[in-house]
Order: structure tokens, then C-alpha cells, then sequence
């Protein structure tokens, strides 16, 4: 980057930098304060600087370029915000060319995948930066016609000046705009949304082209010279510590060129899991040569961590009373007690694997001091800072570069197996090596979706209506905080609809690794709870689209009850209309054998109302259709990339539902291992899915998960609706019922 | 395990030598010793069908087959199949209406798919459904893998709505 530059300090922390291009042109930086509303949008908020950059190039041929800064993983960031800047910038998109960012903090803020937040933190300031970009060039273009800059036009990354009929590319006046002082971001004109040219238009993903001619861009594709693979052979159960290991077998084991202990701190979430890293030529000569090693492990801490004797816990918790109060909204226990009807009843759901087609991998070389790694993750910032716990190693000297990750679902939120080869190469210095878990590794040694219970009841009024509702919830944790994405949510639905409501926890001890998967909590909530509502629907003389409505009445925002966001009642009811009205609902449509169910939910931002048209026979369930509604605000950025989100959110919540995905525990060793016995959705069981945007007058919000949570509950009513049985557990087990 | 062999292999229209045990599965020989990543790994087991490859233009799962068994056969690969014309209009269906979300299967979908259309030039649903089975997209993006085949078989329009 030249040198010579102009800085426009805006406020105290918004900055734009602009800057001549080597070679010609104008490159512009924004270092952005995240306002606040988009701020709110981030649930399960961190302490990362809430600060967002963006850096468009232009260079003197025109071609824009365009840093992607986020990890993609699927989710289609790579391109749809690039979007964003490419319209207000008022390019054309053949001009835009993305190039994916290394990982660094002070230019780019956050960088991280996660929560469904890139589209509402994002949607402002990357517009903001492709205005201040064009402004900057109508005004370089307006100086060298001598005119006045509200005289000139753009259009597809020409300007124009219509009077004199002169026109010129952005390129051939951008290094003049690089020797101007950047415009004030709050003030920078935007487009009307009507006047859109790239935002709101299907387009074909930036990497696509590349994949389907099999490019390498995975993490896992990374090829380095002299590049050595590896695996990690951890304690079979969790929690498992390493005692001793007899490597001189796996050493002479054909390809093996290295063995190495690695005595972590036993705590892979803060640090790094005790292992045996070996060391080949080829991955599956590492591979092979697992079975080659004698480890002593110590097993003692996962003793009785096994799930028979989390389900006997959870009885019992439930059993003892309604454990700790997480609200308690009017006279809940008098108001059940004297309700015309009470029903109650109890709902679980197990432990599963996030098992993303890319095995969990990373590449890294050690050498002279400095460490070089090419990463899937999530949250690669974080990802440095569990490098600096765990093995010392300083920030500022790590290059850290992110690559495509085939698939996350929340799985590369955790870092674990980049602290690992990161162990391994500085073990071996100087040599590349590329640690790939095996399918096994990545199911047994997942952040696992928490299995959990709950206990619910309900009281109905003389006149059918819902007065007061009651939910204990057993979880897992410590007693005073529950495990990672185990929590409850005390805003969920009908908290706030109804006057008389206790949400109430109990927590269960446990060894095992749980983290986020896609609608953290919302997943399981929404299964037990708008399951459950169903049949307080049905109890009441109505179905649950009519209860929800009921409920949900006029439209206001409803506070959160604790951090989260409003919860606004009119866009609830829009997408239960909506799908209502596109599915021409009916619980049970004239064709026999065929029924409806319905669910809503509202979780990142997001409002869906879904309903699945299943049937059942012979144990089997059919799923012959789903309608979905949504309401994610007022403008669907890049509509190939949205649909895709909702299909993928509504195969995969039908997986979890009826694939038989469970993972189960004996003393903490996991009990399933690849896709023979945690099955994923596969083409004969995808059903028509029919999807309906609502556009509410709300800026966009993301759209990686709030599809998601419905799907489950709307097939298991169906699954009543058609059959008769009332699934209260997860994953759906007819046959054996 | 035996010792180290000397193989040599026609891939994608070139021959190729490699010195492996006979036991290791042709995906390890693409990926870490001729460094054709394009093909991938997911299970190892053959039951995602993310390794699928052509050997002599049958679909096979490359991770369940030993480099020894391959003999004179020719192996194609996702990076060669665009040379094909049925690879060619599959990837350019793919595109057209952006099947993919991570990407990661596609390499497998696509040449399972290439595979049904070279027996099958319009396959029915469930032909379909049934030769594309042993591949898993984690993402979900089935209903656009159905269409794109159909595209690529001249069987629908870009247009025709049958992608929900």
C-alpha cells in the first residue's frame, strides 16, 4: 500500500482511509463503530470490539476489488455482502472481484461466522463504504470537468454528466479520488432500496464456479511444500487424561516420520486435550497407524457419565420440585391449581453432533518463532487467543489465514483442533503439517448439541383460553451456570402472552464437550415447547396457528426478559397468516392418510412459521411437503443464497427429527462414530419446500438458523395429526413404540 | 500393511506413478500423493459418498478402494469431468442455479450424477433419488442437486419453478 494517503477521523472511532493503489487507483478502509441497534442483533454477545471494516480497491482498469473478511462456511457471506458494497458503490457486479481476508483485528474488526449476525451487522456500514467510495469518485470526475458534483450520474462503474454528454470509468479517475479526503459516512448519500442494481438480484456464489470444478479451497485442500500429515488420538472417553504412551510400534508403522505426546491441560475448551499426535507422509498412513499405539489413559472422570444415567438425573430432578426460578411472571402455581382443565406433560431430546462434510482440520508451520496457519473456523480471533492460553504462543506472531470451511452449523465456533496442530508443528519445527480428524475424531469428539428435559403444564380457562403455564427445565451445567449453549430462553414463547407463567431450571453435572449447533437452544426449546402448545391448542378446542394468533393479539413489542431483542407481535402474526394462507391450512387435508402441523418460533432475529404435510404408515413417516413463511426484514440480499439457507435449515431440523440422530454415552465414551449410526438427511426423504418472504419495514437480518427451529415441532404435530401418537422425545422412534 | 509398490494409474487421460502399499484406498493416492484434492474426504467408510470418483465411468466411493485393485482401469476425476459433455452441462446446471451451499459434496454429487446420466439420459424421480442416495449434502441442498440434473438432462428450464 503506497504510502501516500488522506484520513478522514469522522467521529471519535469512525474512520475512513483512502489511499493511492500501487499501480493506479483507490483503495478506501473503514474502521466502523457498530451502532447499536445492530449491536443488539448479536446474541450470546462476546467482548470483541464492536467495530466492522470493509476495504473496497479500485484499480485503474475499473476492477473492484472487494475483501471478504468474514469466514464463509456455507452460509454465502463471501458474496452477499461484497453485495452490498458493489451496489451502493454502483458497479457493476462482472466488475467485482472478492478476495478472501487474512485474519486481522485492526483492520478488520470481528471477523467471525456465527449467530446469524453478518447480514444485520453488516447491512449499513458496508453500504455506507461502497457510497463513500462513489462519492469520492464524483467528486474526482466532478473536479475534472469542473462541474458541480450534483450534475453528475452513475451507472454500472461509469459517470456521467449528462449536460456535456462526457462520460468516464471509475477506474480512470480513481487515483484522483485516492488524493481526496473521504466523506463523512453518516451523511454519505444511499440508495433508495427501489433503486437496487445488485442487492436483491440471485446471484451465483463467488466460489462457486471453483467448486464445481474441484479447486482446492477447502481448508482441508491446503498443499504446502514438504507438508506432512497428521491425526490426534485423544482419551476414548471425555474428560480422559494421558498417562503414558508407548509410541516405538506406531514409529515403524510404514509413512510414520513422527510420534509425539502432547500433555495438554486436559480442558479443550480453554486450552488443548491431552493426545498422541502421529505423524506421516500421507493421512491415511497416520491413520493406519493409530491402532499400532499402547496409550494409558485416565478414565476416571467420565465414570457414570453415561446417558441412562443422565435420563435416571433428570428424572429425579424432576421428580424433586421445580428447581431454580428463571421467571415468574403473576400467581402461576394458584392460577394452574384453579384452571377449569390442567394438563401436563414431559419432553426430551438428546445429545447430537454437528458432523459437517469437512472433517474438523488445520495446516500450520512453525519456523524461526512465527506460526502460519490456514484455518476453517468460525471465530478465528478467538481461535488466537485459546493459541495464547494453551501454548503461549503471542498473537502478533501468528499469520492466520482463513480458507472456505466445507460446512459448520456452529461446530468451528471452537477452535480445538487448530490449538492441536499448532502443538504438533511447534513440535516439529519447520515442517508443514496438516492435522485432518477422521470421521470418528469429528463425531466423538464434537461440541455436542446438549440433550435436555422438560416438565411442562398448562392451564386451560372455561372459556378455552391459556392462563398459565409452567416449564422445568433440567439442563446441563454446574450448578450456577449452565454448560455451553445448554441455557434456557425466558423470553420464549408464551412468556409475555399470557399473565400467569414460571420458567424454572435444574442442572446436571456433566464431562462432555457441548457447544453451539445452528439455533443454539432454540432447536430443542422449540420442539418441546411448540409441541407442547399443541396440545394445549388441541385441549382448548383449536389448532396452534389459532392459538398462537390468539395469543400473540395486537401488535406490540414485547421486552425481552433478559439480554435478547423485542419481540414484536405484528411480525409474529404476518408469518402465521402468511403460511396459512399459502398452505391453505387445514390440520387434516381430504387426502387420507396425509396431516398438517404447524409451528412458529422466533429466534436470531428471525420470524418463521412452518408446516410440514406428513404422513404415517407402517412406522414410517413420509414428509411430502413443508410450507415456510418468513419474516427477516425488508430486503433479501442475494435471494439464490436466502432459499438455500431455509432448504438447508428445514433438511436438516427433518434430519434430526427422523434420521434417529442421538448421541449417546457410556463413561463418557461416545457410543456413535460416522454416518452408519448418525445419520444425515439424505435425497429421498427431501420434500417440496415451499417458501414465502413477509417484508416487513425492519432492516434484513441473517438467516443461517431462525428456519430452522420450527420445522421439528411443525412434522412431530403432523406426525399426531396423522397418527395419533404424540412424539414428546427426540429423535422420532414410531416403530419401536 | 505390505510394503511400498510401485502403481502406475491412468488418471484423468494421464499416467501417473505412485509408490504405496497396495492396501490404501485410491482417495489417499489422489489427495496426499498426486495432489488432486478436488476429490474429498468425508467418512472413509463409503456411506457419504463425498470420495466419488469414475472408474471406467462407473461411480465408485475411492476411499473403500484399495489402490491394488485399481490395475488398468481409468480413473476420472472431478477435475477432469468438465472435459465430458455430460460433466460440462451438469456443472454449468450447477451454476445456473447455484446448487451449493458449503461445496464441500458437490465433487461427489456431481460425479454420481454424471454417472447416472451417462446410463440414463432422462432419469425419472426416482432414478434419481435412488443413484444419488449414497451422497450426502450436510447442508440440504437436495431439492437444487433433483433440478440441476434434470437441467443438465435438458429435462427442465432454468425457470420452471421445480426447484422448490
Amino acid at each position: 500500500m503506497s504510502p501516500e494517503r488522506t484520513v478522514a477521523t469522522l467521529d471519535r472511532r469512525t474512520i475512513l482511509k483512502a489511499s493511492l493503489l500501487a499501480g493506479g487507483g483507490l483503495a478506501l478502509d473503514a474502521l466502523i463503530p457498530l451502532s447499536a441497534e445492530a449491536w443488539d442483533a448479536v446474541e450470546g454477545k462476546t467482548t470483541v470490539p464492536a467495530e466492522l471494516s470493509a476495504f473496497v480497491a479500485i484499480a485503474a482498469d475499473g476492477t473492484v476489488t472487494i475483501a471478504s473478511k468474514n469466514p464463509e462456511i456455507g452460509q454465502g457471506v463471501k458474496t452477499s455482502l461484497p453485495m452490498m458494497v458493489a451496489d451502493e458503490l454502483d458497479c457493476d457486479w462482472s466488475q467485482v472481484r472478492i478476495a478472501q481476508a487474512d485474519v486481522d483485528q485492526q483492520r478488520y474488526g470481528e471477523q467471525s461466522a456465527g449467530g446469524s449476525t453478518a447480514t444485520p451487522k453488516n447491512w449499513l456500514p458496508m453500504r455506507q463504504t461502497g457510497a463513500a467510495a462513489r462519492a469520492m469518485l464524483i467528486q474526482a470526475a466532478a473536479l475534472q470537468w469542473r462541474v458541480a458534483p450534483g450534475e453528475v450520474t452513475t451507472a454500472k462503474g461509469r459517470i456521467f454528466h449528462a449536460a456535456s454528454g462526457r462520460s468516464v470509468g471509475y477506474g480512470e479517475v480513481a487515483s484522483a479520488a485516492a488524493r481526496l479526503a473521504p466523506p463523512d459516512l453518516k451523511t454519505v448519500p444511499l440508495k433508495d432500496p427501489a433503486q437496487f442494481t445488485i442487492i436483491g438480484k440471485p446471484l451465483v456464489g463467488i466460489d462457486s464456479a471453483r467448486i464445481v470444478k474441484g479447486e482446492p479451497i477447502f481448508g482441508v485442500d491446503t498443499r504446502l511444500p514438504g507438508m506432512l500429515y497428521a491425526v490426534y488420538e485423544v482419551a476414548p472417553a471425555h474428560g480422559g487424561r494421558l498417562v503414558k504412551a508407548d509410541t516405538a510400534a506406531a514409529r515403524r508403522a510404514p509413512g510414520v516420520r513422527h510420534v509425539v505426546p502432547i500433555f495438554g491441560n486436559g480442558d479443550p475448551d480453554t486450552g488443548l486435550a491431552d493426545g498422541v499426535a502421529i505423524v506421516a507422509s500421507n493421512w491415511w498412513l497416520a491413520n493406519q497407524a493409530r491402532s499400532k499405539l499402547a496409550a494409558v489413559w485416565d478414565l476416571s472422570a467420565a465414570k457414570g457419565h453415561s446417558s441412562t444415567v443422565y435420563s435416571a438425573q433428570a428424572d429425579a430432578a424432576i421428580a424433586a420440585g421445580a428447581g431454580s426460578d428463571l421467571r415468574v411472571d403473576g400467581d402461576p402455581a394458584a392460577q394452574l391449581a384453579s384452571a377449569a382443565r390442567r394438563i401436563a406433560a414431559r419432553y426430551d431430546y438428546p445429545f447430537i453432533a454437528h458432523a459437517p462434510m469437512e472433517p474438523q482440520n488445520c495446516t500450520a508451520r512453525y519456523r524461526d518463532g512465527r506460526l502460519e496457519i490456514w484455518a476453517p473456523s468460525q471465530t478465528p480471533q478467538r481461535g488466537l487467543e485459546t493459541l495464547h492460553k494453551a501454548l503461549g504462543i503471542a498473537p502478533q506472531t501468528v499469520t492466520l489465514h482463513l480458507t472456505r470451511a466445507g460446512g459448520g452449523f456452529g461446530r468451528r465456533l471452537m477452535n480445538d483442533y487448530m490449538v492441536q496442530v499448532a502443538a504438533i508443528a511447534k513440535a516439529i519445527p519447520g515442517v508443514p503439517i496438516q492435522l485432518v480428524w477422521s470421521r470418528e475424531d469429528d463425531i466423538r469428539r464434537d461440541y455436542f448439541r446438549p440433550g435436555g428435559w422438560h416438565s411442562f403444564q398448562a392451564g386451560i380457562g372455561a372459556n378455552g383460553e391459556l392462563i398459565a403455564f409452567s416449564d422445568h427445565f433440567v439442563t446441563f451445567g454446574d450448578g450456577k451456570t449452565p454448560a455451553r449453549a445448554a441455557g434456557f430462553n425466558a423470553s420464549m414463547p408464551p412468556a409475555g402472552l399470557i399473565p400467569h407463567l414460571r420458567y424454572s431450571q435444574s442442572m446436571l453435572p456433566t464431562v462432555v464437550t457441548t457447544g453451539a449447533l445452528r439455533a443454539p437452544g432454540s432447536n430443542a426449546l422449540c420442539f418441546a415447547s411448540q409441541s407442547f402448545l399443541d396440545e394445549v391448542a388441541l385441549a382448548a378446542g383449536t389448532d396452534l396457528p389459532h392459538l398462537m394468533l390468539r395469543l400473540l393479539a395486537e401488535p406490540r413489542e414485547i421486552a425481552p426478559h433478559d439480554n435478547g431483542v423485542p419481540f414484536d407481535t405484528a411480525r409474529a402474526r404476518s408469518v402465521i397468516e402468511k403460511v396459512v394462507q399459502t398452505s391453505g391450512w387445514v390440520q387434516k387435508p381430504a387426502q387420507s392418510g396425509r396431516a398438517r402441523g404447524f409451528a412458529f418460533y422466533f429466534s436470531h432475529r428471525g420470524y418463521f412459521a412452518e408446516i410440514v404435510e406428513a404422513s404415517v404408515a407402517g412406522g414410517d413417516v413420509t414428509v411430502h411437503k413443508v410450507w415456510v413463511a418468513g419474516d427477516v426484514g425488508s430486503q433479501i440480499v442475494n435471494p439464490l443464497g436466502a432459499e438455500n439457507q431455509v432448504r438447508g435449515a428445514v433438511i436438516d431440523g427433518l434430519a434430526q427429527a427422523l434420521t434417529g440422530q442421538a448421541i449417546e454415552f457410556v463413561d463418557g465414551v461416545v457410543q456413535q462414530s460416522n454416518f452408519d449410526d448418525f445419520r444425515l438427511a439424505r435425497m429421498p426423504m427431501t420434500p417440496e419446500i415451499e417458501i414465502a418472504w413477509v417484508r416487513s419495514d425492519k432492516a434484513p437480518t441473517g438467516l443461517g438458523e431462525p428456519a430452522l427451529p420450527p420445522v421439528i415441532p411443525a412434522l412431530t404435530n403432523a406426525i399426531f395429526a396423522a397418527s395419533g401418537t404424540r412424539i414428546r422425545s427426540l429423535p422420532v422412534r414410531l416403530k419401536s413404540a | 500393511m505390505g510394503a511400498s509398490m510401485p502403481y502406475r494409474l491412468t488418471i484423468n487421460g494421464a499416467v501417473r506413478h505412485v509408490d504405496v502399499p497396495s492396501e490404501m484406498p485410491l482417495l489417499w493416492v489422489l489427495r496426499d500423493e498426486l495432489g488432486l484434492v478436488g476429490t474429498k474426504f468425508g467418512c472413509g467408510k463409503g456411506l457419504c459418498g463425498a470420495c466419488t470418483v469414475h472408474v471406467d465411468g462407473a461411480a465408485k466411493r475411492s476411499c473403500q478402494l484399495p489402490v491394488g485393485s485399481v490395475g488398468h482401469a481409468k480413473i476420472q476425476t472431478i477435475e477432469h469431468i468438465g472435459a465430458t459433455a455430460i460433466g460440462a452441462r451438469l456443472q454449468q446446471a450447477w451454476l445456473k442455479i447455484d446448487v451449493m451451499q458449503c461445496g464441500y459434496c458437490q465433487a461427489g454429487q456431481i460425479m454420481s450424477a454424471c454417472a447416472l446420466l451417462g446410463q440414463v439420459a432422462e432419469p425419472s424421480d426416482d432414478q434419481i433419488n435412488s443413484a444419488m442416495a449414497g451422497n450426502i449434502c450436510r447442508c440440504g441442498c437436495y431439492n437444487r442437486i433433483r433440478s440441476a440434473i434434470r437441467i443438465a438432462a435438458g429435462m427442465e428450464g432454468e425457470g420452471s419453478g421445480r426447484v422448490a
